[in-house]
């Protein structure tokens, strides 16, 4: 059992694969699908559909890059509305088609921009919130290495959250909690420990409901992961299509209806 | 991100130096104690009495102070109408934070509340309607557990009782102490606000100084009006994580109402001074529609 400091290390390891490597490793003749209709392309979220063990699914990706004019292409994985726009056009696509979502998630955040203020990252984040919620199709989502905080969040609200077993999810970068809780973005592997980022953290906390085993990290056996990865969607897809569909949205109501502690005293 | 958080952390400091710390810094300047406020918009000082009776909107240039949830909701609500419900929600410390229970009980003690989201059923110009609003002086506002827990059961009541919902935000954002359950509050507000929709229920929301972060990024900017206050700043993030990003001056009156107005978020601008005869005409007009 590593420490989370070292599952940050493994979430951000330059040889982890990225999105591309996993949809091309499970999803059968993909095919990319383009734009939001309104201002442009935006690369950091990578739509489109597929097969999944034969099924038909959408495909919604936040990809970080590979090389360096990748990454720059690819904004880092840092979307702007315009993506975030893109995910909310293909799934509300998929939902006519009837057609699951896989989702798979991996950003620092969601990109903080002029150009994206001017085009309200605020509404559009909040906006897929709302959307995905009354969405009328399963939806599984995935964190792949790193989930920043909003900007995961708008393309992760799901029937069924998984996480790979060293990727993070947090509500700010242990950086930036170091700063506020320490004043010393130095003591990031202090505030780690604390902030509760892990999938095994997650899990006890009930906002994930399954991790995907890892091998020494996804970068030193991908076979091993993506299996898993295979098996565990297959398994989860398998609940949620079974499910009446009026069942699977209360459900998917209720898991977010009841995250929060608080006491409340009469 | 850290940049967004430690410009976040900056706002909170200035803040409380401008308030939390107000008396202390009179007593330097030698100002009598309880006369005078400067403006930090124009810099000129404010005979406290006369900000009072002026809403706590500066005579000098316009400038709109932060408001508390009590004035607020005095602002808003017809006299003796409001009814409080779930005010005895309390944060916990559910991730074990340090420093978190200290923070939580300055800040009860400074407002008298248990929480930053004051809500209730109220009338505004004789039409009933619920409203919730959130203080900025209770840690600046922020979301945690009990934020998105009250903000959810208010738009279950306005869904119950089928009335209109008006909420006001200000706030920095997600509450940082209560981490990934703060930020799951977000999911859990837009997606109830979904359910107020599909019953066709108006909801009004107003952004005050500030509405940022996962407030903004959540139920705040859901409305099917959206208001601005005059004197507002709205954004998804800090102008100077931004700035360090872009690497660029930014443009004037940046993320201010007028900014996110002519950027297709706001529908009205509105003075505090009219806020009121606003959201009660917009009431009005939806008790209308055709039957069918």
């Amino acid at each position: 059992m590593s420490s989370s400091w070292e599952k940050v290390q493994l979430a951000r390891h330059p040889k982890r694969p990225t999105s591309k490597t996993v949809i091309c490793h499970i999803i059968d003749d993909f095919i990319e699908l383009h734009g939001d209709r309104s201002v442009r392309d935006d690369l950091s979220i990578i739509g489109g559909i597929g097969y999944f063990e034969g099924i038909p699914v959408t495909v919604i990706a936040q990809e970080k890059g590979t090389d360096t004019n990748d990454k720059i292409k690819r904004n880092f994985g840092m979307p702007h509305p315009e993506g975030y726009e893109k995910a909310l056009r293909l799934m509300k696509q998929a939902e006519k088609f009837k057609r699951p979502i896989l989702v798979f998630i991996d950003t620092p955040g969601a990109y903080p921009g002029l150009e994206a203020e001017m085009r309200n990252q605020a509404f559009k984040i909040a906006n897929n919130l709302k959307e995905m919620m009354c969405l009328d199709t399963p939806i599984i989502a995935v964190v792949l290495s790193e989930g920043g905080s909003g900007g995961a969040l708008a393309i992760g609200v799901a029937d069924q959250l998984l996480m790979f077993e060293n990727s993070i999810y947090s509500i700010l970068s242990p950086e930036g909690f170091a700063s506020i809780l320490y004043k010393d973005s130095k003591k990031a592997n202090e505030a780690a420990e604390i902030m509760k980022l892990s999938a095994n953290d997650l899990l006890d906390l009930r906002i994930i409901d399954g991790i995907i085993k890892e091998k020494n990290g996804l970068h030193e056996d991908q076979t091993f992961g993506f299996k898993e990865l295979r098996s565990q969607l297959v398994k989860r897809l398998t609940i949620e299509m079974k499910k009446d569909a009026q069942k699977r949205l209360n459900d998917r109501y209720q898991k977010y209806r009841l995250m929060g502690v608080f006491s409340e005293r009469i | 991100m850290n940049d967004f958080f430690s410009e976040r952390k900056k706002r909170l400091h200035d803040f409380k130096v401008k308030f939390l710390k107000k008396s202390a810094i009179k007593k330097q300047t030698d100002i009598p104690d309880g006369l005078f406020i400067k403006c930090e918009e124009c810099q000129k000082p404010i005979y406290e009495k006369e900000l009072e009776t002026q809403l706590h909107v500066c005579p000098n240039c316009g400038f709109h102070f932060r408001i508390n949830a009590k004035k607020r909701i005095a602002l808003l609500a017809d006299e003796g109408s409001f009814n409080e419900v779930n005010a005895h929600l309390e944060s916990t410390n559910p991730l074990q934070m340090p420093f978190y229970e200290a923070k939580l009980e300055s800040a009860k003690k400074f407002t008298n509340q248990n929480d930053a989201f004051v809500s209730g059923s109220c009338t505004i110009g004789n039409h009933p309607c619920f409203l919730g609003v959130l203080d900025s002086f209770f840690m600046m506002g922020s979301m945690g557990s009990v934020v998105g827990e009250k903000v959810t059961r208010l738009i279950e009541l306005a869904i119950k009782e089928h009335k209109p919902l008006v909420i006001v935000s200000a706030s920095g954002g997600a509450r940082m102490q209560e981490g990934i359950l703060s930020l799951m509050q977000m999911a859990k507000t837009a997606g109830a606000l979904k359910k107020l929709e599909q019953e066709k229920i108006l909801y009004i929301s107003v952004m005050t100084y500030p509405t940022t972060g996962g407030v903004a990024a959540s139920f705040a900017t859901l409305g099917d009006i959206n208001i601005a206050e005059k004197s507002a700043l709205i954004g998804f993030a800090g102008s100077r994580v931004i700035k360090q990003t872009i690497k660029e001056e930014l443009p004037a009156h940046f993320q201010s109402a007028e900014f996110q107005k002519e950027h297709g978020l706001i529908d009205l601008v509105v003075e505090r001074k009219q806020l009121k005869s606003q959201i009660s005409a917009l009431l009005k007009l939806h008790q209308g529609g055709h039957q069918s």
